[in-house]
């Protein structure tokens, strides 16, 4: 027959997270590392249970009792200031018991309020290769982590990109149809500024492509700097702008934004040597003019106040009035954008 | 290969030569991006591209370049979880030898797709090993090298180790252990630090 005797050295080599207690529950002996759980302080010859709290079973009054859940799972805490959950097993040994425990899903928390390391834990234990798999799985989060927030990025720079003229960092047509779209759906007041460049085909004939792209930049910007923040600026053909002016319909107001815009836009723009003069036309209409505004609708009304101010001399502004509909819109503004006779470029 | 093996190719050589260098190198790539994601799959080829550029662009040989790149996984700052990884290896130098045959499985059960070549340790005499490299990944071996120096210094430990030679199947590193407790080494604790 097996010889069944074991050293106290040779269970503590074995199971270093053993209890071993007496037959009225007073602890005998206790592996290394239950004793450095205790920190310090010996815990030979206190109660097991004013040691360990018991919860799983819960009601066991003595160590016979105890006994009754030999080899089945139980679940304890430690009575200290970290409370740590142990799971636990108990076999009779003598005349009283032994109880071996583990960490369970408390061991990353135990590993660092006890300051274990590789030797409190059985060779054979898998506490080392779980910390490594704890450690290993979070870093490959991490990394899995930071891919997805730059993914998240580079979508959000593609729809960016998206809906902006690249050439001028404003919204683009898409944007501006979908910025109408949600204000209506809003049922949110709002003007549809359209304004068109006057006299900019001809710096496109005369100094070239890279000074349209100059001068579109910094008419980009006039419109910035003479709108909020909340409102949409979009560019929407060659030198056809639209401004949404959030939440705003009273006539004044607007024709002083246009106002101070095509001033702006009258100033010279210098480029490789050359002043551009330009300026620009505008024409306005207003959500709250419809019972039922509809986006196709309000950009075509404000096309036909922008047309009326070409006709009457450009350089002006026109807010929408059913009036206009009743006049022929259609015939003088076919030469949009060409060539203007005062159009003129001096050399500085 | 793996994204994390490209992604500590390139960080190895920001963190060592800085953004201009990296940058140059993957210009030269011509790759059509500038930075590996680590959890993506990449072409071998591109990786061997990016070595051989690195080498040529820092008048190095791509032996030396992979070494101090195994360096660094182990002593960078940047890189240190790797480095509590491989700690979790062994409690002193010799079991973390040892642990190397383990190595492959441990990357696998981390990242289930993370490919390394195979290792096998053997110990013709006391203190004296040879650590075989599958040859899956040619200059692997080199990577070791740097690997296993960087982490004798990490435990304390003084030992020569070279990169004996290639054959078909392996690339083979002897180690010699002079002394197992040289120096006292980084520390290593199981709990991680906080944050």
């Amino acid at each position: 027959m097996l010889d069944q005797t074991l050293s106290a050295g040779g269970l503590d080599v074995l199971c270093p997270m053993h209890v071993a207690i007496d037959a009225q529950g007073r602890i005998k002996h206790v592996g290394p590392t239950v004793s450095k759980l205790a920190q310090g302080h010996s815990m030979i010859g206190d109660r097991f249970c004013n040691a360990f709290d018991l919860i799983r079973p819960s009601g066991v009054r003595d160590v016979a009792d105890l006994l009754s859940y030999s080899g089945r799972s139980l679940q304890l805490r430690m009575r200290d200031r970290h409370q740590t959950r142990l799971k636990g097993v108990v076999v009779p040994q003598g005349d009283g018991a032994l109880i071996n425990m583990s960490f369970g899903f408390s061991l990353v928390d135990a590993v660092g309020h006890y300051a274990l390391t590789s030797a409190d834990f059985a060779a054979t234990d898998l506490t080392i290769e779980m910390l490594y798999l704890v450690e290993a799985k979070s870093a490959a989060m991490d990394e899995s982590r930071a891919l997805n927030s730059r993914l998240q990025g580079a979508k959000i720079a593609a729809e960016e990109q998206a809906f902006t003229d690249t050439l001028t960092g404003l919204k683009n047509r898409r944007a501006l149809d979908h910025v109408m779209g949600r204000l209506i759906a809003m049922r949110e007041l709002f003007s549809c500024m359209h304004v068109d460049l006057d006299y900019f085909k001809s710096i496109n004939d005369t100094l070239g492509h890279a000074a349209g792209d100059h001068v579109l930049q910094v008419v980009a910007q006039v419109l910035v700097s003479e709108t909020r923040a909340q409102d949409t600026i979009a560019r929407v053909g060659g030198d056809e702008f639209v401004i949404l002016v959030h939440g705003m319909d009273d006539p004044e107001t607007l024709n002083a934004i246009a106002r101070r815009i095509i001033d702006k836009l009258e100033d010279p723009i210098p480029f490789e040597g050359h002043f551009c003069r330009i300026s620009g036309s505008a024409g306005t209409s207003c959500s709250s003019s419809y019972a039922a505004p509809e986006a196709d609708t309000i950009l075509h009304h404000a096309d036909v106040a922008l047309y009326a101010s070409k006709n009457a001399g450009r350089g002006r502004h026109t807010l929408f009035s059913d009036a206009l509909l009743r006049l022929d819109t259609t015939q003088p503004t076919g030469d949009r954008g060409a060539a203007h006779p005062e159009a003129d470029f001096t050399r500085f | 290969m793996h994204g994390l093996i490209n992604r500590a190719i390139q960080c190895f050589l920001r963190d060592t030569y800085g953004d201009d260098v990296w940058d140059k190198i993957m210009q030269q790539a011509d790759l059509g991006y500038s930075s590996f994601e680590s959890m993506l799959i990449y072409e071998e080829s591109v990786t061997f591209r990016v070595l051989e550029l690195a080498a040529q662009a820092l008048r190095k040989s791509p032996d030396d370049l992979l070494e101090d790149l195994g360096t660094y996984l182990v002593s960078h700052d940047n890189v240190e979880a790797l480095r509590r990884l491989l700690r979790f290896g062994g409690v002193d130098f010799v079991e973390f030898l040892h642990s190397l045959n383990d190595l492959p499985d441990r990357a696998r059960l981390a990242v289930p797709d993370l490919f390394l070549p195979e290792l096998t340790l053997e110990e013709p005499n006391e203190g004296e090993f040879r650590l075989r490299c599958a040859a899956h990944y040619p200059g692997f071996g080199h990577v070791m090298v740097g690997v296993i120096r960087a982490m004798a210094d990490d435990y304390g430990a003084l030992a020569f180790t070279d990169y004996v030679g290639a054959d078909a199947e392996d690339e083979v590193i002897s180690i010699m252990l002079l002394q197992e407790d040289f120096a006292a080494g980084r520390s290593f604790e199981l709990a991680q630090k906080a944050g």
